[in-house]
């Protein structure tokens, strides 16, 4: 039997369903690699004993004759922002540390209900508020990824799901949940070479997520491949009366219909992606896309994205500003952290509270989102950054008039070493320049791996689509896939 | 335009008032989760993890608040706005556990409209008068905090967190504590009318924030305003116009300036005074709610909202006078609540209905009794009434019986006093208890001839011009009669024999 | 537009997060970095472009007035919801003593 950590969520779905071997044998087998990883830090609970409770669950239930789940018997990382019935749920935050929700998130509950197990708590940037995943109360999370050249660097997995970039590349996880705000899925899918989706906005239901941004958010599968993704995201998509803003649409069967043969596809390439200085290795890995997707029968047309340049700016207007408000339920009053010096009134208590409880990445945000919403300056941001949000999502309904899919890089740079871009929180911003336009429309979009630095490291390329056309851009990233031929893996060194 | 004018120091000062009345909105759940808005349950049961914010929860709206807002709107005459928004209002507060209110700052549902409250002279409102009303939006109410149970902490009580509330913004128009006591009440009736809130001011399901201003007379400038919150009652209302305006002017004319602020009233001390928890919360960050998508009302909506709309006060009191022929006064007292015009038009319907005639013809005197004799006899039988008997069906009894002229106004007093007494049926104790009139001209013809003969000397000075005399027979006649002849037919009678 | 010290002060105290003086001087730059930054939208003539209010075009969805149908955004469930409470009492939620 090959190795079971090394098998991805269709094989092990397969391999369950048809006796190859038991849930219960790859929950173990994942567990195992979960306790042998506190190196890398990406858990910050790991729960084996859920993993193995649902895998008994599924092999009974395959024992009984009974239909297996899409998911039935894959156990999976749980990013720590979706609410767990009975299960520590923190964003990475001190504030929240030891709240314990008594819901579970409608997207967990999914992917339970399709026969999933949960491995653990997956570690995240503070409230999902990073790109490096450095800003997490629980530490970093480390890549499993390393560069070549002997000096050991510990590398960002990307943010805010790193923790489930790392789980999955460090076959600690066949897939894992991601959010994706402005690139938390893609930018650390591509730092590790594995595949993420984020769906069109509406598509999971944001209910029992903890909120960072609410007009941005969405979950996503993260897994080592387009399949696996599909599979996942099928398993976690669909309408709930709960969240006003989900998509009331029926969920298609994407695993089905995969087909990388794109005859016929418009494959729009966005000149305002070409970014003066953009690291020469990015540029290249885009022409091999470029060519890999006109090899699958797809033509490639020019298209404009004129307002591209503003839609980061914007970004950083729009998510402070719902989290600002976003995040005012962490008082220190019903759940979580509460700092109540002696002789403190009320207002103290709240000051203290969060104070202590919140990170310096997210006092910086929510003071920026306070600052832009306050009175006289809601105009010239807030709107301001709302407008341009209408006219990037114009940008992309009239490159839709030319094109089915855009493709484009979905980092500006690989990975980079933890702390080397501490003392610059602008700079960090810059890694999500490709990524947040697609958010700031809600469109479907994806990274799938690519190739690998001249240091080694992985690059992703990103495909965005049109509303409610994940299946056009998991075709296209499968054709990529299929003619990248990406093996590489890290080296087991934790 | 009202007299109410302030003498000062320094002179005539006049008062600009505005009203915003939070009005529960009548609905099983709460406007953005399920839980239940029953008044008086114990802490916390009614709170969903949505109303408690926990981490991840979403409000989606409820259908019913909306539409009740809608009818509101369309009963004062107002704008109803096809897109409406709901937005964010940002600030710190134990009984706000979101760390916002939802509210609708932006693109509120209900835009102008207008209502009318009467003229009252008594009161100092010497003619009917408009006021204008800004807007209606739909907003969260928040939690309660209680302070006297424990010596260092505040207690916190959700269950009306999230329950919806109309925000009723009148325009500045009220220049009188008289005014603005008509106007909460007419706003009031006409909530209840339309259903849309049970106005019960006592539970708290109506609020006014009270917004004063004073100037002298003859200024046009408008001075700075003080906003007391959460005002409970129509009597309290104008209590704190009083006392603000009283504050206000002496603090001009002791040369210091009005402060825009908030201020809580004391009805124990009947004052007012500065509200320290709402110090700082005057940046309140107002932005679009990005977990709600616009409101967008189909005009199929719009249609089905208007249908239902049930008569108003102003439509109502003017039928009653023109069609029925009540009087003014009548016609304003039986249409100001919900239960005194129900209790009316169902007596009259069935009263109409026993006697066979046109409600025209007989709403007066079921008005009448609806309003004074009814109430009345309740009254004079105190804790013996069983209010339970008091049904339509046994005062329309008895008002047919009155209406056909088989018993007087006194027997049906009389009657009614014994239903309420035992619930028995009327037209039985008027058979049994001998309360009826006899109007068989035969009988009383006879005893008149009796008393005639028997009186001729009368009879002559009768007929001499003494004219008084004419009572004297009405009562030997009635003597006769046990009481219970009809005293119209003894008139008629006599009338004829006397010449 | 760019803060100063007092600028932050304030914002900091309006989003209910104490900040010491050094921290308060160490933000303002970083503050400052960000918003000089974002001021490059005002570059953009947005005369006649309506702020975006429905990233995808999607109805506003109403429920039914319905109590506890769905246990999940339904009340009864006060265990629940005072389950994680720093403090709770009585079946209240326990705060600083507020003088209103
Ligand atoms: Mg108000
Ligand atoms: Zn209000």
């Amino acid at each position: 039997m090959s190795n079971l950590t090394d098998l991805g969520v269709a094989a092990i779905r397969d391999g369950v369903a048809n006796g190859d071997f038991s849930a219960r044998e790859v929950a173990e087998a994942f567990n195992a690699n979960v306790a042998a990883a506190a190196d890398l830090n990406a858990f910050i609970v790991t729960t084996p004993e859920r993993a193995l409770e649902a895998a008994d669950g599924v092999d009974a239930d395959r024992a009984a004759g009974k239909e297996l789940g899409s998911m039935a018997g894959v156990p999976i990382g749980m990013k720590d922002l979706f609410a767990t019935k009975g299960v520590q749920t923190t964003a990475a935050s001190h504030i929240l540390e030891g709240f314990t929700p008594q819901y579970e998130s409608t997207v967990s509950s999914n992917l339970w209900a399709a026969g999933a197990g949960m491995l653990g708590k997956l570690n995240l940037d503070q409230f999902a508020m990073g790109s490096s995943n450095e800003t997490s109360y629980f530490g970093n999370v480390t890549s499993p990824w390393r560069r070549p050249d002997g000096s050991n660097t510990p590398m960002s997995p990307g943010g805010s799901s790193g923790g489930s970039s790392t789980a999955v590349s460090a076959r600690l996880a066949p897939a894992a949940t991601g959010t994706d705000t402005g690139g938390s899925i893609r930018q650390p899918a591509a730092f590790t070479g594995i595949t993420g989706v984020k769906p069109t906005y509406g598509r999971c239901s944001r209910w029992g997520v903890v909120a960072f941004a609410s007009s941005l958010d969405q979950a996503g599968p993260m897994a080592h491949d387009v399949r696996d993704c599909a599979i996942m995201l099928g398993a976690m998509a669909g309408f709930d009366p709960k969240d006003s803003t989900s998509l009331d649409l029926p969920v298609p069967d994407w695993e089905a219909a995969l087909n990388s043969d794109l005859k016929g596809k418009k494959v729009g390439i966005p000149k305002e992606y070409r970014m003066e200085g953009t690291d020469p290795e990015i540029l290249q890995s885009w022409d091999n896309g470029i060519a890999w997707l006109k090899d699958a029968g797809a033509e490639i047309v020019e298209i404009s994205l004129p307002h591209t340049k503003y839609a980061l700016p914007a970004y950083y207007i729009i998510a402070p500003a719902e989290a600002s408000s976003n995040l005012a339920r962490y008082d220190g009053v019903r759940y979580g952290l509460r700092d109540l010096p002696d002789g403190a009134g009320l207002q103290d208590m709240y000051a203290e509270t969060r104070a202590a409880g919140f990170g310096d990445e997210v006092k910086r945000r929510v003071l920026i989102g306070t600052y832009v919403l306050s009175a006289g300056f809601y105009d010239a941001y807030y709107n301001q950054a709302q407008k341009i949000r209408t006219l990037v999502a114009q940008d992309f309904e009239k490159a839709w008039e030319h094109c089915d899919v855009i493709l484009a890089p979905t980092t500006p740079s690989a990975s980079f070493g933890l702390g080397e871009k501490d003392d610059d929180p602008l700079g960090m911003y810059l890694n999500d320049v490709f990524a947040v336009p697609a958010s700031l429309a809600g469109l479907p979009a994806m990274s799938v791996p690519c190739g690998v630095t001249s240091e080694g490291l992985p690059l992703g390329l990103q495909i965005v689509g049109k509303a409610f056309d994940e299946q056009g851009v998991m075709n296209a990233g499968l054709a990529i896939e299929e003619r990248a031929g990406f093996t590489a893996k890290p080296e087991k060194w934790w | 335009m009202s007299n109410y004018r302030i003498q000062g120091a320094t002179g005539e000062w006049e008062v600009v008032i505005g009203l915003e009345v939070h009005a529960q909105v009548t609905s099983q759940s709460k406007l953005f989760s399920g839980a239940d808005t029953t008044f008086g349950a114990e802490p916390n049961t009614q709170v969903s993890l949505v109303d408690a914010a926990m981490p991840g929860m979403l409000p989606v709206p409820n259908a019913e608040c909306i539409r009740q807002a809608v009818r509101t709107g369309m009963a004062i005459e107002a704008q109803i706005n096809k897109y409406s928004r709901f937005d964010r209002k940002n600030y710190f507060y134990a009984d706000l556990p979101q760390g916002y209110q939802i509210s609708q700052l932006y693109h509120p549902i209900v835009g102008e409209g207008q209502l009318l409250i009467e003229k009252d002279e008594k009161a100092g409102i010497p003619e009917d008068k408009i006021i204008g009303i800004e807007r209606i939006h739909v907003e969260q109410d928040a939690g309660k905090l209680m302070h006297d149970q424990h010596p260092t902490m505040s207690y916190v009580d959700l269950n009306r967190c999230g329950v919806a509330l109309m925000e009723i913004v009148s325009k500045p128009d009220m220049t009188s504590p008289a005014e603005a006591g008509a106007y909460v009440r007419k706003l009031r009736s006409i909530l209840r009318y339309v259903g849309s809130c049970d106005g019960n001011m006592e539970q708290g399901s109506m609020r006014a924030d009270v917004n004063v201003s004073v100037r002298k007379v003859g200024d046009t400038e408008l001075g700075t305003r003080t906003e007391t919150k959460n005002v409970n009652s129509v009597r309290f209302v104008m209590a704190v116009i009083e006392s603000e305006v009283r504050r206000q002017v002496d603090l001009i004319e002791d040369r210091g300036t009005v402060v825009q602020e908030t201020r809580l009233y004391d009805p124990d001390k009947n004052e007012t005074r500065s509200m320290r928890s709402k110090e700082d919360a005057h940046d309140y960050r107002y932005f679009p709610d990005p977990d709600l998508l616009p409101v967008n009302l189909e005009d199929s909506f719009l249609e089905e909202c208007r249908a239902s709309l049930p008569e108003l006060p102003d439509a109502k009191r003017t039928r009653y006078i023109e069609e029925l022929g009540l009087s003014e006064y009548n016609a304003a007292v039986l249409t100001v609540e919900v239960e005194t015009f129900a209790r009316f038009e169902t007596l009259l319907d069935i009263t109409a209905k026993h006697l066979g005639k046109p409600e025209s013809e007989i709403a007066t005197t079921v008005a009448n009794w609806s309003m004074s004799t009814a109430p009345g006899v309740v009254k004079s039988l105190g804790d013996e009434a069983n209010l339970e008997y008091a049904t339509a069906e046994a005062q329309a009894a008895i008002l047919g019986m009155q209406g056909a002229g088989d018993i007087s106004g006194s027997q049906a007093k009389e009657i009614y006093e014994i239903v309420l007494k035992t619930g028995r049926d009327p037209a039985e104790i008027a058979d049994t208890e001998g309360l009826k009139q006899v109007s068989d001209t035969g009988a009383i013809e006879a005893a008149i001839d009796d008393i005639l003969a028997s009186n001729e000397d009368k009879v002559e000075q009768y007929k001499g011009g003494k004219d008084k005399l004419f009572g004297f027979f009405v009562g030997q006649t009635m003597k006769a009669m046990k009481g219970q002849a009809n005293p119209q037919v003894v008139n008629q009678i006599l009338k004829g024999k006397l010449g | 537009m760019s803060v100063n010290k007092e600028n932050v002060a304030k914002i900091a105290s309006l989003a209910r997060i104490k900040m010491s003086d050094d921290e308060l001087e160490r933000m303002v730059p970083e503050l400052n970095q960000i918003l000089g930054w974002v001021d490059q939208l005002s570059e953009v003539d947005c005369s006649n472009v309506e702020p975006m209010t429905a990233v995808i075009p999607n109805e506003l969805r109403l429920r039914a007035d319905e109590v506890n149908a769905d246990p999940k955004t339904g009340g009864d469930r006060r265990d629940d919801v005072l389950a994680n409470a720093p403090a709770a009492e009585h079946g209240f939620f326990g705060v600083p003593k507020v003088i209103e």
